[in-house]
């Protein structure tokens, strides 16, 4: 039979705050170099009789990535206490938020094949991270707390996603989203973003609910795609072969690839939320709402519409550069510039996606902080429109300034890259060339035209490669012409 | 000299001021006298001797060079709900045996500011989960002014030590009458403050929407004293007022004239001890024979307090409990798998009492029960909350009694866990709605057992209850009767 998927998404993103979500402790912007149990304090070690109290600013940033979703911020904000026995939670529940989270109702629209898909957002929340397990060889497992308590946004959507390929352009979009807010840097091998999938499937054409799966431990989009396909095939061969899928929560095991059982309904937790009594409902005045959407930046696909329809370029380069908020404001601020050089935007374009993609992806270096700024981009783009150095040249000095940071005018001078357009001085080049090769020269007047091309290169190389090519072009053609009428 | 223990704060603070007597003198008097009686009373789980003696003599160093910090050489006993850094702090129970905070409490931190001395750690009942201290995991306090009963609970160990002349004052905690009940049976002042006037990070939570460290002391003006000291914001309590903490001791005056005193029909009921009864009605008349005006008031929904209290409170104890799994501190029990270390360790550190109110808390949170239980109690809570404000609409003031009955024998009620909450069933209603109350000595029982009268203001008008307490106390001597130890 034939079988449709039903599938909702849950990501949790972790929230770059200087502080945890409810205490003064640094969050850790990255794992694996600070040592365990560095940034711990009685609060987020559970201490008896520490007191939670909400980071400010991270109810900002999950407001901001509320109405970036196109969300309801919800006025009154109630955390609540989620109990569950786990060493990586020390207090023994998870101070998260329940009945009113701070954002609800939204929606992203995706693109798949060529269409544009509405998934709807239900709710995002505030909640705080649970400490690190790591399990050694002998059995003992060691606590690292320093993740414990740092903020979480939880975003949940409706069951509106169908396919894999849905489930990673919503999970890519979404991504791109929270790295233009500033609220991670969306690296995934970090754990910025982490997945659960609801999985069900019902039969083609029918509009009845299949028993729902949830698994866990997706923390990639390879395995997030890999993970819900393989669990709606296993449903739909379950169900052909007349099994009954059972409601539970599996596990996915990336390296082999295949979804486990790790909870059943009847060993479902009962995590008893109740409003959390040491943090008073957080009232979420309109000022301080209209401030933090004051704060709001253009998000990613109104950016990529703009981007064409103000500067004119392709709409392919406009997804690359509006991807990234930084390349993005690095595009338009070049752009402002080179245009009173009469620069065309899309030539900058070019170059960006072209050249320096190229660099930054073999330094493996994000555009912050790059050592071409948009000045030495310009300053380059000119050089070249100018006639001053050659396109194959200006990669040269690119990839110089890309190291040393120095301007694209001292790279050209230090290595000599300037194109030699002295109209004399090349004139000098033509006749000194088809003077030495008086053989090839009566070829060419012989009308073998294929030598012309031929006599261009030995000029670009007695130039040793800066002669201007297009003065080149015309001096080599009159030249030739010259000879050709005094030899008739 | 050896009476320098029954000194209340105020004339201690006088004599050192007039550099009559050192903190050493008054602290090694302390001490001596904790030596006499502590084998009987049983009031402290920790005695910091040679700490108490080094504070002392930079107390008195201090005051050489000019310091005038309000408790400046002053010994004060803490409940071992607070969290003390460097000092082993259990809260009453086995499962925190040997644990060692790296911080100091809120209110602790500014009692070591304000220059007091602090001479130990008192018992209490587990988690101050108990009316008579009879719950510690420990040992039972016995009761000062008869050994043979119960100081009241859960702060009793703060108060026996006080009562006893172990300590000029105390800090105690009230979630239901944890201060006031054993205030009323050891004769003494206790306050529960405003909830949120007092912060309380590094109080070791029973019920976080009900908990307030209050103190214990012999005069209101102690009390008073104590509270301006400990009270005010921090930025470490959400549930912290922000509001500034008026002048307390500034206030005091004995003068009662116009002020409207309401006297609740629900706090005058059969199961009231009849001595009780007839002490609050004669200190009643003693304040309208000073020029306050009586006024019946009602407060219908007084009835469910123990039931929503007894909701609420084992909810939040509930989850409050759970941090106390054997993983960073205190006492843990292998186990085979992690959820056998978590039941053996809870099973062997948590007391009986204990363990019934985290099975009763669960229970009521629990999916299908939840509304039920817990969110129907704190709908009437809203309407106990409701009762009052509707009465101090029409008074200043409300009186009744602080406990039904003087203190109750050694194990008396032990057996009956119902009869032992009854014992709180006048303090439960003021917590829950969060307003300040206190007790002061207000009279005794036919064998000498001290009573207590009530005063509940409204939130954040402690001055209010501070006034009318004051004033009662200068009109009679309850206060400067001692225990016969
Ligand atoms: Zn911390």
């Amino acid at each position: 039979m034939e079988y449709d998927a039903v599938i909702g998404l849950e990501v949790h993103a972790q929230i770059h705050t200087h502080t945890k979500m409810f205490c003064a402790c640094h969050v850790m912007k990255d794992t694996g170099d600070i040592p365990p149990n560095t940034y711990v304090c009685p609060v987020c070690l559970a201490l008896p009789g520490a007191l939670p109290v909400v980071n400010r600013r991270a109810v900002e940033i999950g407001m901001l990535t509320g109405m970036a979703l196109h969300c309801t911020i919800n006025t009154t904000n109630v955390f609540a206490r989620k109990s569950y026995f786990y060493p990586d939670l020390p207090k023994g529940y998870q101070i998260s938020q329940y009945d009113l989270p701070l954002a609800s109702d939204g929606y992203l629209d995706i693109e798949v094949d060529g269409e544009t898909r509405r998934i709807r957002i239900r709710r995002a929340h505030l909640e705080e991270d649970t400490a690190k397990l790591y399990h050694l060889d002998d059995g003992r497992v060691q606590v690292d707390f320093n993740r414990a308590g740092a903020p979480l946004l939880e975003i949940v959507t409706e069951p509106d996603l169908h396919t894999a390929e849905e489930v990673r352009a919503y999970a890519t979009l979404l991504r791109t989203i929270l790295v233009y807010l500033g609220v991670n840097t969306g690296d995934m091998e970090k754990g910025m973003m982490r997945f659960e999938a609801n999985v069900s499937v019902r039969p083609r054409g029918s509009t009845l609910f299949g028993t729902r799966v949830e698994i866990k431990n997706l923390n990639s989009f390879r395995s997030l795609t890999r993970g819900v396909e393989y669990e709606i095939q296993r449903q739909s061969a379950l169900l052909d072969s007349g099994g009954v899928v059972e409601q539970e929560t599996m596990g996915w095991n990336e390296s082999a690839g295949y979804t486990y059982p790790q909870r059943s309904k009847e060993h479902a937790h009962d995590y008893r939320y109740f409003p959390e009594p040491d943090i008073p409902p957080l009232q979420l005045d309109p000022a301080w709402i209209a401030a933090v959407r004051a704060e709001l930046p253009e998000l990613p696909t109104e950016r990529r519409s703009r981007l064409t329809t103000q500067y004119g370029i392709r709409a392919y380069d406009a997804e690359l550069l509006a991807a990234d908020r930084a390349l993005a404001d690095y595009f338009e601020v070049a752009v402002k510039m080179g245009q009173e050089l009469a620069l065309a935007p899309q030539d900058v374009a070019n170059w960006m996606t072209g050249e320096l993609f190229r660099l930054l992806n073999e330094a493996n270096r994000p555009i912050t902080g790059c050592r071409v700024t948009p000045e030495h981009l310009i300053a380059l783009l000119f050089l070249v429109q100018k006639g001053t150095i050659s396109a194959s040249a200006a990669k040269k000095v690119l990839s110089e300034v890309f190291v040393t940071g120095e301007a694209p005018n001292t790279v050209v001078k230090r290595l000599g890259l300037a194109q030699m357009s002295d109209t004399d001085a090349l004139h000098a080049l033509v006749a000194q060339v088809l003077d030495q090769n008086p053989i090839q020269l009566a070829q060419y007047l012989e009308g073998k035209e294929s030598v012309w091309g031929w006599f261009v290169g030995q000029v670009m190389r007695a130039s040793q490669g800066k002669a201007n090519p297009t003065q080149t072009r015309e001096i080599l053609q009159k030249s030739l012409e010259q000879r050709r009428s005094s030899q008739s | 000299m050896d009476t320098l223990y029954d000194l209340t704060v105020h004339a201690a603070l006088s004599r050192l001021n007039a550099g009559e007597i050192s903190s050493l003198d008054l602290t090694q008097a302390l001490l001596a006298r904790i030596q006499a009686v502590e084998n009987n009373v049983c009031a402290y789980l920790r005695v910091l001797e040679e700490d108490a003696l080094k504070q002392a003599r930079y107390a008195d160093q201090r005051r050489a060079e000019g310091d005038l910090s309000p408790l400046l050489g002053i010994p004060i006993a803490l409940k071992d709900t607070f969290s003390t850094k460097g000092v082993e702090t259990t809260c009453g129970s086995q499962i925190l045996r040997g644990y060692i905070p790296p911080f100091d409490a809120t209110v602790v931190r500014r009692l070591k500011d304000a220059g007091a001395v602090i001479l130990g750690k008192t018992n209490q009942d587990e988690f101050a989960m108990g009316s008579s201290t009879e719950n510690s995991g420990f040992f039972p306090t016995h009761n000062p002014w008869d050994l043979t009963r119960v100081p009241g609970g859960s702060s009793g160990g703060s108060a026996a030590a006080v009562a006893a002349g172990e300590a000029l004052a105390a800090l105690g905690t009230d979630t239901g009458g944890s201060v006031r009940q054993p205030a009323s049976l050891c004769g003494l002042v206790g306050v529960r403050p405003t909830y949120g006037r007092c912060s309380r990070y590094g109080l070791i939570a029973f019920a976080s929407s009900l908990d307030q460290p209050g103190p214990l002391a012999r005069t209101v003006a102690d009390a008073a004293l104590l509270l301006q000291v400990i009270a005010g914001h921090d930025p470490r309590d959400g549930t912290s007022w922000p509001d500034a903490v008026p002048d307390y001791l500034a206030a005091l005056r004995a003068d009662v004239r116009g002020l409207r005193i309401g006297v609740p029909k629900e706090y005058f009921v059969t199961g009231v001890q009849p001595d009780v009864e007839k002490a609050v009605r004669d200190a009643l008349n003693v304040l309208q024979n000073m020029g306050a005006e009586l006024v019946e008031v009602t407060l219908p929904h007084s009835e469910y307090a123990l039931p929503v209290y007894y909701l609420i409170a084992p909810a939040e104890a509930s989850a409050n409990l759970a941090r106390f799994d054997g993983m960073r501190y205190g006492l843990r029990k292998e186990g085979a798998t992690i959820e056998e270390m978590y039941a053996r360790t809870r099973g062997a550190g948590f007391g009986p009492e204990v363990i019934r109110r985290i099975m009763l808390g669960t229970y009521a949170l629990s999916a299908g029960y939840y509304d039920a239980y817990y969110l129907k109690a704190q709908q009437v809570r809203t309407l106990i909350k409701s009762d009052f404000d509707r009465a101090f609409e029409q008074v200043d003031v409300i009186i009744g009694p602080t406990s039904p009955v003087t203190a109750f024998r050694l194990g008396e009620r032990t057996a009956n866990p119902l009869e032992m909450y009854l014992a709180d069933i006048f303090t439960l209603s003021q917590a829950l709605a969060g307003i300040p109350a206190l007790s002061l000595p207000c009279g005794c029982d036919a064998q000498g057992l001290p009573i207590g009268l009530q005063i509940a203001a409204p939130a954040l008008h402690e001055v209010r209850m501070f006034q009318v307490a004051y004033a009662y106390e200068q009109a009679t001597t309850w206060h400067t009767r001692r225990p016969p130890l």
